[in-house]
């Protein structure tokens, strides 16, 4: 299924300029692997590691997170903390 | 996650959960039985030390051991050659804690001995030479910003930054919606102003320390103070060529942390020691040492420009934010450009960050890294624009306040938030409308933390006296001991006084992440709660074999195993502690276990609301009142809560008013103590009130959500407001020591 991802402003043009990416995956594994094979230059960041925001929830590590078109999915930095 | 959430956490009756029993450490703390990292021996130990570089920038040429080899009671020495090759993300980390062909701060690590004893140690140190080739250096971010900085690496930078900067600039980074050019336009006016704010160290009152033990078999015990000893265990066996289940690490009682001991400094050499020693190493830092090579945060220097209309409203917003992390990659800025418009429902909204290296040493997290130095531009600009249109702060804010829904200036839109609710409270409390006098000034800021969850395990034992030990992997560093019992004894439905809850070490649960990211209540409870689960069901289990019924006709309730209704029969309820008393004869030794990626944690936001009086003469600033008001979600142990929020609040006002790391023209640091580097002390604050705020986290079964981070994200815009208020004048550059301040106010007459 087709879903939509917004990505975060320095990785735009990465991403031909695009703020948000189609992508064909059912899960977040299928989704980071699609963004890699259809934007290259996005690969080198998402090898260092990102978090994803789904309808505001933040999953890091989840790779069988299951997405749906109608979700608000966000590429962002992986997250820690002190 | 699976758990069956509940769907209201407003309204489920807690009947442990939120009560303030006794802190389970507390005997061991205030008589001393505690065992902090320095506190461990073995027979035959060794003490270790470490030589470090008195130069800011230096090419290291030879080191020659060999003197201080040859000195009797010396044991071993290592440098950088006794670690093999590691993989490129943990490159740095191994740099850090050994120099390889240069020495990148004053304090940098060179070699290390172990000795039978310190003195012995430390001659052997003096012993060792080397052969340095000074280079130049640069301290300050701006100035490693220019184009005729000296560089630290040739090739540090990556694909995000553009051509043509500075070889110190290594990282860009860019968040945003909307058009700012657009939002600008139609405001009726646009500030922007520049700050900066100096580095600060954690200030953990226990060095680092720990003790290893690595023999010719190959197998190594870490006891070692740390926020994440499953971490530790990881770093150490790659850095030493490991292998991870050969290596168990023991976290000690923690005398503080606050993200700086999130990673390793001497933890590795000790076990390289210990390796070629063949014999125990212990190794404490000293002071001087914690500050001159463990984490303080970044020094920072940040433009932001905020347009608004008369009626309080935010029309545009955009912040330059550039972040100096110290030797290596890594400042916490993109931290800072996520969360410095978090608070605020923006409908143009940009942040640029650029991360830049300096000789300094390598920054560690520092709760909510990042986020603080942001809000505080951010928040000063805000309240000169509501002073320009003569504009209540808080109504301002709640103007402008993110709710449920909004698009978050770093992207996804908020779930369930609770920024207004603790704007309400603000207003609403007592403090707000105070009277001041002559020279004093109220400042209010937000802040916002993100928070997550992450790997986490809990084995849970039931015991058969009808006690509970409960095993949890991440080091209690805010008083989780107390909320995992808590959550337990809910969930189980037997007295707090039941359970005992410990930090396994790492051969006894499966991984855990760092107690960071204020993820601890959250997660790990999120775990005791579903091993709890998984152990009821198994006590329903016995009880329905016992009772010749079907398991799914055993209900738990109240601590009792029951039948489900009518047509299940009629038994007498089994406690858990009858059930427990026969488990070796109805199957064994009953226990729950968990382990999960906890996901769903909730973000938070604080208000924060300070008063403070400024000597005009002096320039000293001395904090009257302070009031905290956060969301919690739910608070498990609202005792230790609010000393998240209260700790959060006196680090912010040290780092506000005294703290900073001052470097001399040679690229040393000045201040390596506690003398010369201020933390505040309890003559230095008011009591720091307190106000909980909870908005359940949909994502967590009792609505928890972290709370370690976000209270100290305000203090520096909130006391910055508070003292500008008083002085007269907008203070731009933190720490507000007496002399800035005083210069501040001589300069604005």
């Amino acid at each position: 299924m087709l879903i939509t991802v917004k990505i975060w402003g320095s990785l735009k043009a990465a991403a031909g300029d695009q703020s948000e990416v189609q992508v064909e995956a059912k899960n977040i594994r299928q989704m980071l692997d699609r963004l890699g094979e259809a934007h290259p230059r996005l690969k080198p960041q998402l090898d260092r590691g990102v978090s994803v925001s789904v309808d505001g929830q933040i999953y890091r590590d989840a790779w069988f997170t299951p997405l749906k078109p109608e979700n608000e999915i966000v590429l962002l930095p992986r997250l820690s903390g002190g | 996650m699976p758990l069956d959430h509940q769907a209201n956490q407003d309204e489920k009756d807690f009947r442990i959960v939120g009560q303030r029993p006794l802190r389970p450490d507390g005997i061991d703390k205030v008589t001393g039985r505690a065992r902090f990292g320095a506190d461990m021996t073995a027979p035959g130990m060794l003490i270790g030390r470490v030589l470090r570089s008195p130069h800011a920038h230096a090419r290291i040429r030879s080191i020659d051991t060999s003197k201080a080899l040859a000195l009797p009671g010396v044991k071993a020495v290592v440098t950088r050659d006794d670690f093999g090759e590691v993989s490129e993300d943990l490159h740095d980390v191994l740099v850090n804690c050994m120099a390889q062909d240069k020495a990148l701060y004053d304090g940098h690590a060179v070699a290390a001995v172990a000795a039978i004893s310190a003195s012995v140690a430390r001659k052997a140190l003096k012993l060792i030479e080397v052969d340095y080739e000074v280079l130049p250096h640069v301290t300050d971010v701006d100035e490693a910003m220019a184009a005729d900085a000296p560089a630290l690496y040739e090739n540090a930078a990556d694909e995000s930054v553009p051509a043509g900067m500075s070889k110190n600039v290594v990282r860009r980074y860019e968040f945003g919606h909307g058009d700012v050019e657009t939002g600008f336009a139609a405001a009726d006016a646009v500030f922007e102003k520049s700050f900066k704010t100096e580095a600060t160290h954690q200030g953990y009152i226990e060095p680092h320390a720990c003790l290893a033990t690595l023999g010719p078999d190959g197998q190594g015990d870490l006891w070692v103070c740390t926020q994440g000893h499953f971490a530790v265990r990881n770093v150490c066996a790659a850095l030493l060529g490991m292998e991870v289940s050969h290596l168990r690490v023991t976290s000690s009682e923690i005398g503080g942390g606050f993200g700086g001991k999130t990673t390793v400094f001497i933890e590795p050499v000790a076990l390289a020691l210990s390796r070629k020693a063949s014999r125990p190493v212990k190794m404490t830092m000293s002071r001087e040492e914690v500050f001159r090579a463990s984490g303080p945060t970044s020094s920072t220097s940040m433009d932001v420009k905020i347009g608004m209309n008369s009626d309080g409203r935010i029309t545009a917003a955009f912040a330059e934010l550039r972040y100096q992390g110290g030797a290596f990659v890594g400042s916490p800025v993109e931290f800072g450009a996520m969360s410095a418009f978090a608070p605020y429902d923006l409908e143009h909204a940009k942040t640029v960050g650029w991360d830049v290296v300096t000789n300094r040493p390598k920054q560690a997290a520092y709760r909510a890294p990042g986020a603080p130095m942001a809000a505080f531009a951010v928040e000063s600009v805000i309240d000169e624009l509501c002073k320009h249109f003569d504009l209540d702060p808080l109504e301002v804010r709640l103007k402008n306040a993110s709710t449920d829904g909004s698009q978050a200036s770093y992207g996804p839109k908020f779930g369930k938030i609770g920024l207004t609710a603790t704007l309400e409270a603000a207003k609403n409390h007592p403090h707000y409308s105070a009277p001041l006098g002559p020279n004093q000034g109220r400042g209010v800021a937000c802040g916002f933390w993100f928070n997550f969850g992450g790997q986490t395990c809990v084995s849970l034992n039931i015991q058969d006296d009808g006690t509970v030990g409960l095993s949890v992997g991440t080091p209690d560093i805010g008083g989780s001991r107390a909320s995992m019992g808590q959550m337990a004894a809910e969930e189980l439905g037997i007295p707090y006084e039941k359970v005992r809850t410990i930090v396994a070490d790492t051969a006894s649960l499966g991984y855990n992440d760092i107690s960071e990211g204020s993820r601890v209540t959250f997660s790990s409870g999120m775990a005791t709660i579903q091993a709890a689960r998984d152990a009821i069901q198994e006590l329903c289990s016995r009880a329905a074999q016992m009772w010749g019924i079907d398991e799914d006709a055993v209900v738990w309730e109240d601590g009792h195993a029951k039948p489900a209704g009518e047509n299940a029969g009629k038994f007498d309820p089994m406690s858990l502690a009858d059930i427990a008393a026969v488990a070796a004869n109805t199957g064994g030794p009953i226990a729950g276990h968990a382990e999960i990626n906890a996901d769903g944690a909730g973000q938070s936001f604080a208000t924060h609301m300070v008063d403070s009086e400024v000597d005009p003469e002096t320039g000293r600033v001395k904090i009257l009142r302070y009031t905290v008001f956060q969301d919690a979600g739910k608070a498990i142990h609202p005792s230790y809560v609010e000393g998240q929020f209260q700790g959060g609040a006196v680090q912010g006002i040290g780092w506000s008013l005294n703290e900073e790391y001052i470097y001399g023209e040679d690229g040393r640091l000045q201040n390596a103590g506690f003398l010369d580097y201020r933390i505040p002390v309890a003559s230095d604050l008011p009591m720091i009130d307190t106000v909980i705020v909870e908005v359940p986290n949909p994502g967590h079964p009792y609505g928890v959500r972290g709370v370690g981070e976000t209270s100290i994200v305000p203090p520096l815009a909130a006391i910055a407001n508070s003292v500008s208020a008083a002085a007269g004048v907008r203070l731009t550059h933190l720490p507000m020591s007496p002399p800035r301040v005083q210069k501040a106010i001589k300069d604005a007459k």
